[in-house]
């Protein structure tokens, strides 16, 4: 379904015009696709449904810093000139909250247990970026490929195809380049777009990827064209103004496990999981039971959850994790130590929303740089 | 594709009253498809549902040789515990397993055993010493250590004078407290191992409160056992069972996949280490 490679190497890239974007909905929509794509909505970039390519955001911009998110608009005819807001693609993936089975009780006592019953929309996202891609990844290995595959999360992976579009404007927060996971897309995609002032270097990644695009019978790219896409994703990594380490942290984290930053770090952290709930990666939910008034069914929900919150270590009468400090080592160590135990890499894209979205500006490359600076 | 969430249904065939506060019931899956292919290993769990309370891990206590009758022996201590002491024999609940790797028993054959437990009677390793006695050509010495904190606390007190009374067993009992009907020792529980008849080449098994576990893995260790011949089953929050929900995350280990029951080298780096 989906390819590794970045583009077709036998079949040129294509150019789309900006004023055809509607035709590349429509061929979505007739595909039996419903587009889903970026809009401003609470001040802030959302994915959401469209059906218009003049509902994306032109002219929009996000600026982002340590605990700060703000759109701005210009006079640009560019409608993906933002770095992300607070979603990923985890929300369409990765519900934040859903029943997973009903049990009802009939009247005898025996217990019955429904699968809940889902409408799996066929979802065309348009406007997905690379770290979110690489997100993307981890999150399929996480639900998808171990011992036991998650039916839920399967059934919407199924039904999602992507459009991503290489980023061209990072924020302040973001440092994808040096976690390797962008700024251009190379996997993960179904069409992947660059977009120009005038329209989009189009390349398909996947056999229904490549269907969408030869219906809209484009031109060929040209090589100028190409050449500013190149040099529009190169200028974006240069952008880039923070890193993380790209060496495998997890020895020097777990080295430094008394390390008095964590405690530092725990004077300025409020606990609040606003972190987590950004994070494109972060997988922990609870589940909880949800039971009807009429004592004969009962809901069996999961919602996200986070690793900073007091109920999520509890077990049989004690806390394993009663403070800010440990909380925060936990999440710490996990993203960028343990996840390589787990899924053979880091558990950061380089997004950088917990940064913007923390409320009080922690900045995880400034703490992880500082608790392992004596072990580089 | 099957859901690894949807639980199966089961009866209570039997309820037993263990303690003021422990309890054990014997589960049986009511579809009889299920009841025939389900197996599983000791010392792995059960996710058990309450209608309208939730779910909850439990180890799996009977004989794995009789894979159709389930024993879960629960102490009353949160919500879905309490909703499940409340149930009687012929009522419903919910089970999906079994979950998570158990006790080394078939690396044990042909070796001394040591079983090591704290706390309120350890339900997981009584488990364990039925299975060894019931396969006795197959094992060597039993050590059987326990410590807890008042003499009144330990269940199954008989059973542990029978075990006493078998060839090549030997029980060693502490309580912090004793009483005027405790022939055992007095004293903290790490006091009784220098009593232990501990032959190199055993096998050791540890379960109970984390620190006690901590002094015990030492103290094996300490008295010529391999580490890598010392097992230990540790506790987190499971809710998912499947290795998804992300709460029973230990280091680099999922404890509902990698464990429960873990082999010491794997745990020691962070075993001492507050936090997780």
């Amino acid at each position: 379904m989906l390819n590794k490679t970045n583009g077709n190497q036998d079949q040129p890239a294509l150019f789309l015009p900006r004023a055809s974007l509607q035709r590349l909905l429509d061929a979505l929509r007739a595909a039996g696709w419903r587009c889903h794509g970026p809009t401003v909505r609470d001040g802030a970039i959302l994915y959401g449904p469209i059906s218009r390519a003049d509902e994306l955001p032109r002219g929009v911009h996000a600026d982002q810093a340590p605990g700060s998110y703000r759109v701005r608009e210009s006079d640009s005819p560019r409608q993906f000139a933002w770095a992300n807001g607070p979603q990923a693609l985890k929300p369409l993936l990765f519900a934040p909250r859903e029943t997973l089975w009903r049990a009802k009780r009939a009247p005898d006592g025996a217990l019955r247990f429904e699968e809940s019953a889902q409408q799996t929309q066929r979802i065309a996202l348009i406007g997905a970026r690379a770290c979110d891609l690489a997100a993307l990844a981890l999150q399929d290995k996480h639900f998808l490929q171990g011992r036991f595959r998650d039916p839920y999360y399967a059934r919407r992976r199924e039904a999602l195809f992507i459009v991503a579009v290489n980023c061209s404007h990072p924020a302040d927060t973001c440092f994808c380049a040096s976690t390797g996971d962008g700024p251009r897309a190379t996997s993960g995609f179904d069409i992947a777009l660059s977009e120009l002032d005038d329209g989009f270097v189009a390349e398909a990644a996947a056999e229904r990827g490549r269907a969408i695009l030869d219906g809209l019978a484009l031109a060929p790219a040209s090589r100028a064209q190409l050449a500013q896409a190149a040099a529009e994703s190169e200028r974006a990594a240069r952008m880039q103004k923070r890193t993380l380490p790209s060496r495998n942290l997890r020895d020097a984290l777990f080295r430094n496990l008394d390390h008095p930053r964590w405690s530092d770090v725990a004077q300025r952290c409020l606990s609040c999981g606003n972190c987590t709930s950004v994070c494109p990666t972060c997988f922990c939910h609870a589940e909880n039971e949800v039971p009807a008034l009429d004592g004969v069914e009962s809901a069996h929900a999961r919602e996200w959850d986070s690793c900073f919150t007091r109920g999520h270590s509890y077990l049989a009468g004690f806390t394993v994790r009663p403070d800010t400090r440990t909380r925060y080592r936990q999440w710490l160590t996990h993203k960028l130590g343990s996840w390589h135990d787990q899924f053979g890499r880091s558990g950061c894209t380089g997004c950088g929303r917990c940064i913007a979205w923390c409320p009080v500006g922690i900045d995880i490359t400034e703490e992880a740089a500082a608790i392992c600076a004596e072990d580089a | 594709m099957t859901n690894p969430y949807l639980p199966l249904e089961a009866r209570i065939v039997e309820r037993v009253q263990e303690s003021p506060s422990i309890f054990t019931l014997r589960l049986q899956l009511t579809d009889e498809a299920a009841r025939n292919t389900y197996r599983f290993d000791a010392g792995q769990f059960n996710m058990v549902y309450v209608h309208g309370a939730g779910e909850v891990p439990i180890s799996i206590v009977s004989d794995p040789r009789d894979p159709h009758l389930l024993d879960h022996t629960i102490r009353k201590v949160g919500r879905v515990t309490s909703a499940l002491a409340d149930l009687e024999a012929g009522d419903r609940v919910g089970l999906r397993g079994p979950f998570g790797r158990g006790w080394p028993l078939e690396r044990s054959r042909g070796r001394d055993v040591a079983i090591v437990t704290g706390g309120l009677g350890c339900a997981p390793v009584v488990a364990v010493i039925n299975y060894i006695l019931m396969r006795r050509e197959h094992f060597g010495r039993l050590t059987v250590i326990q410590g807890v904190k008042h003499a009144e606390e330990l269940i199954w007190r008989e059973r542990y004078a029978y075990w006493q009374s078998l060839p090549d067993v030997q029980v060693l009992l502490s309580a912090d407290h004793g009483g005027p009907l405790w022939p055992w020792h007095v004293g903290r529980v790490t006091e009784v191992f220098e009593d232990a008849h501990l032959r190199p080449g055993s096998v050791a098994m540890i379960c109970g409160p984390e620190i006690m576990m901590q002094i015990a893995a030492r103290q094996l260790a300490a008295r010529g056992i391999a580490e890598d011949d010392i097992w230990v089953s540790m506790e987190r929050n499971m809710q998912c069972a499947v290795g998804h929900c992300g709460h029973c995350q230990f280091g680099p280990d999922f404890v509902c996949r990698q464990g429960p029951v873990f082999p010491y080298p794997r745990i020691k780096p962070l075993f001492s280490v507050k936090g997780f």
